[in-house]
């Protein structure tokens, strides 16, 4: 970590949440004995992230208080349950508190002159005293402002009940609803007077399809990453997606591993540098899938081991491909070195498949990745999610020091380049183009190694051809340019002077 | 007959505190003739016990017996309220005769 992150030199301690991704956009967590409101739109998760809040403080030893005004503590003990989160057994061991302050329909007071709210006050600093409560969340203060007409009185409350938690040293969480997406930050204005810090989430329709967001607006004092951030909800509640880790970790590796394809290798001056990210480009039927399947059979020659998440073609298709070309994934397969993941790109959101594609990783622990292809996945998705799924799986492979091969499809047979190059192009760290040429009604095939970070390089356009052992590369195309642009000419005079040089 | 038992929830010793117990102090001699039986929680002493009633705000005035439980809540100042609140007014078939 950063020596300037360090508390100690005029910024606040902080407490790591233990949301997965919360405390790197945060840069080490919410701030100790503070207060932050959580706001957003119903159905915004405001009130599972307070509950993963205090089940991951928990986790960490860290006991919790939670103040519910709206639902019954029956209700969420229930609706939580699916994270694994138990909360009747941490109500046992005494490490959750609940104090129900959720209104009862059939007990409901007559209010006969002025009040206040005492006895809750009361009950937050006994239950906080006797879990010895680091954490405590309010949810939601809305209902509060709901149930009671006097808001002047309900300030001046909120602010005694906010400092007494601050004075015991606990760091608050409390809800707000907010009626618009991109309007004023709640309802009631709550976060105006009591909030040191404040933290917006989104759910918003995103090219028909439904994106959560997380936005640090305010934090106090501290140091945080601005802008919104992805975040998505798994059976393990929330996870944030930190895009900018990507700076943060950009080590480069000067080993290489093999391509699969030994002329490739010696094209890239050596071959791939072990921690970067490759992607290959072509139309239909230029051998991406084949590269891909060489990739794999290279990586397990070398002892390593591979990992392909295939969202075209099913395990069975790539194994018999694989096996035309004299390759035995199978055996392969069950000496664990390969594993192939079978997904459809529209089966779940983008966030989604990046978290189960990590999950995968992390388990597998490959040394290679090959994605085939991008293009399907980018067919299903917002641009922005597709980009932001980019930079979080390059980051990810990245700092596992994991090489990645990425195909992706241009839409025409001849020239142009794909969509997703052009959104993805600056986080790759090579490309290479597959293209076919039509020479005098011949279609031929030709690859050039576009960019190679950190690595000298063949620049020449090379013709190949696949045949029932896999991928040959042969010498550069002679005489013709305009391969790449999709328009090949023939430069007689050009031929006529190497004929002359070569006599 | 079901003796009237209330129970008067404080918090502290507040100005508020003291003008309700006297509201409730009033009430009860001029208009229930004394039979009430009352108590007062404070519950700065009596978080607990203050939990397990689900009491929210202060002062708050629960009406224990008879049977429906019933709930005023505030400082208690205008009499008449606080009886048709309580089910104590002259109309009420809750308590038939507390005089």
């Amino acid at each position: 970590m950063n020596a300037k992150r360090r508390a100690g030199d005029g910024h606040l301690p902080k407490l790591r949440t233990g949301i997965p991704g919360f405390d790197t956009i945060a840069e080490g967590g919410l701030p100790q004995a503070r207060t932050t409101l959580v706001a957003g739109t119903a159905g915004s998760a405001k009130t599972i992230f307070a509950v993963h809040y205090l089940a991951a403080g928990i986790a960490a030893g860290e006991p919790g208080v939670f103040v519910t005004f709206e639902d019954s503590p029956a209700a969420l003990r229930a609706n939580v349950l699916g994270f694994g989160w138990d909360i009747a057994r941490w109500e046992k061991e005494g490490s959750w508190a609940f104090v129900d302050a959720a209104p009862d329909p059939d007990d409901q007071a007559t209010v006969v002159g002025a009040y206040d709210l005492g006895a809750l006050v009361a009950r937050i600093e006994h239950a906080v005293r006797t879990t010895n409560a680091k954490r405590v969340v309010l949810d939601s203060l809305d209902a509060l402002f709901v149930q009671h007409a006097d808001h002047s009185m309900l300030r001046a409350e909120l602010l005694r009940i906010t400092a007494a938690l601050k004075r015991i040293g606990a760091t608050v969480v409390f809800t707000g609803e907010r009626t618009d997406e991109y309007g004023p930050i709640t309802r009631n204005g709550v976060e105006e007077f009591v909030a040191d810090n404040v933290i917006i989430l989104r759910n918003v329709l995103d090219n028909e399809r439904r994106r959560r967001t997380i936005e640090l607006l305010k934090m106090r004092g501290t140091p945080h990453q601005r802008g919104e951030f992805p975040f998505t909800i798994t059976n393990e509640g929330i996870i944030v997606i930190p895009l900018s880790e990507i700076e943060l970790t950009q080590s480069s590796s000067t080993v290489r591993v093999t391509s699969g394809v030994k002329e490739l290798d010696r094209m890239c001056g050596g071959g791939f540098f072990r921690d970067s990210i490759i992607l290959a480009s072509g139309a239909s039927g230029t051998g991406k899938t084949l590269l891909v399947t060489q990739f794999m059979q290279g990586g397990f020659k070398a002892k390593e081991r591979t990992l392909l998440f295939a969202f075209e073609e099913s395990k069975d298709q790539l194994f018999r491909n694989a096996a035309a070309w004299g390759m035995d994934f199978q055996s392969m397969e069950k000496k664990e070195r390969l594993m192939v993941v079978n997904r459809y790109p529209h089966a779940m959101a983008m966030e989604d498949h990046l978290v189960e594609m990590q999950q995968i990783i992390d388990e597998f622990r490959p040394t290679r990745v090959a994605v085939d292809s991008l293009s399907a996945l980018e067919r299903v998705s917002a641009i922005r999610s597709f980009r932001e799924f980019v930079i979080s799986l390059t980051s990810f492979l990245k700092k596992k020091e994991t090489a990645g091969l990425f195909t992706s499809t241009s839409p025409s047979l001849l020239g142009g380049t794909s969509v997703t190059e052009k959104h993805i192009s600056t986080l790759t760290d090579t490309i290479i183009l597959l293209r076919y040429v039509e020479t005098f009604g011949v279609m031929r095939r030709g690859m050039v190694v576009l960019k190679m970070r950190g690595s000298a390089h063949d620049t020449r356009i090379r013709e190949y051809t696949i045949d029932g052992k896999g991928m040959h590369i042969g010498e550069p195309f002679a005489h013709i340019s305009g391969v790449l642009s999709g328009h090949v000419t023939y430069d007689a005079d050009e031929a006529d002077r190497r004929r002359r040089e070569d006599r | 007959m079901t003796q009237l038992r209330l129970t008067l929830y404080v918090a502290g010793d507040s100005p508020r505190t003291r003008q309700a117990k006297a509201n409730l102090d009033r009430i009860c001699a001029e208009h229930l003739g004394g039979s009430a039986h009352c108590r007062t929680i404070d519950v700065l002493d009596a978080p607990a016990t203050a939990e397990a009633e689900r009491i929210l705000t202060t002062p708050t005035l629960v009406r224990e017996q008879p049977l429906p439980r019933r709930r005023v809540t505030g400082d208690l100042s205008d009499t008449s309220r606080v009886l048709v609140a309580l089910g104590l007014d002259a109309g009420s078939s809750d308590i038939p005769t507390a005089r």
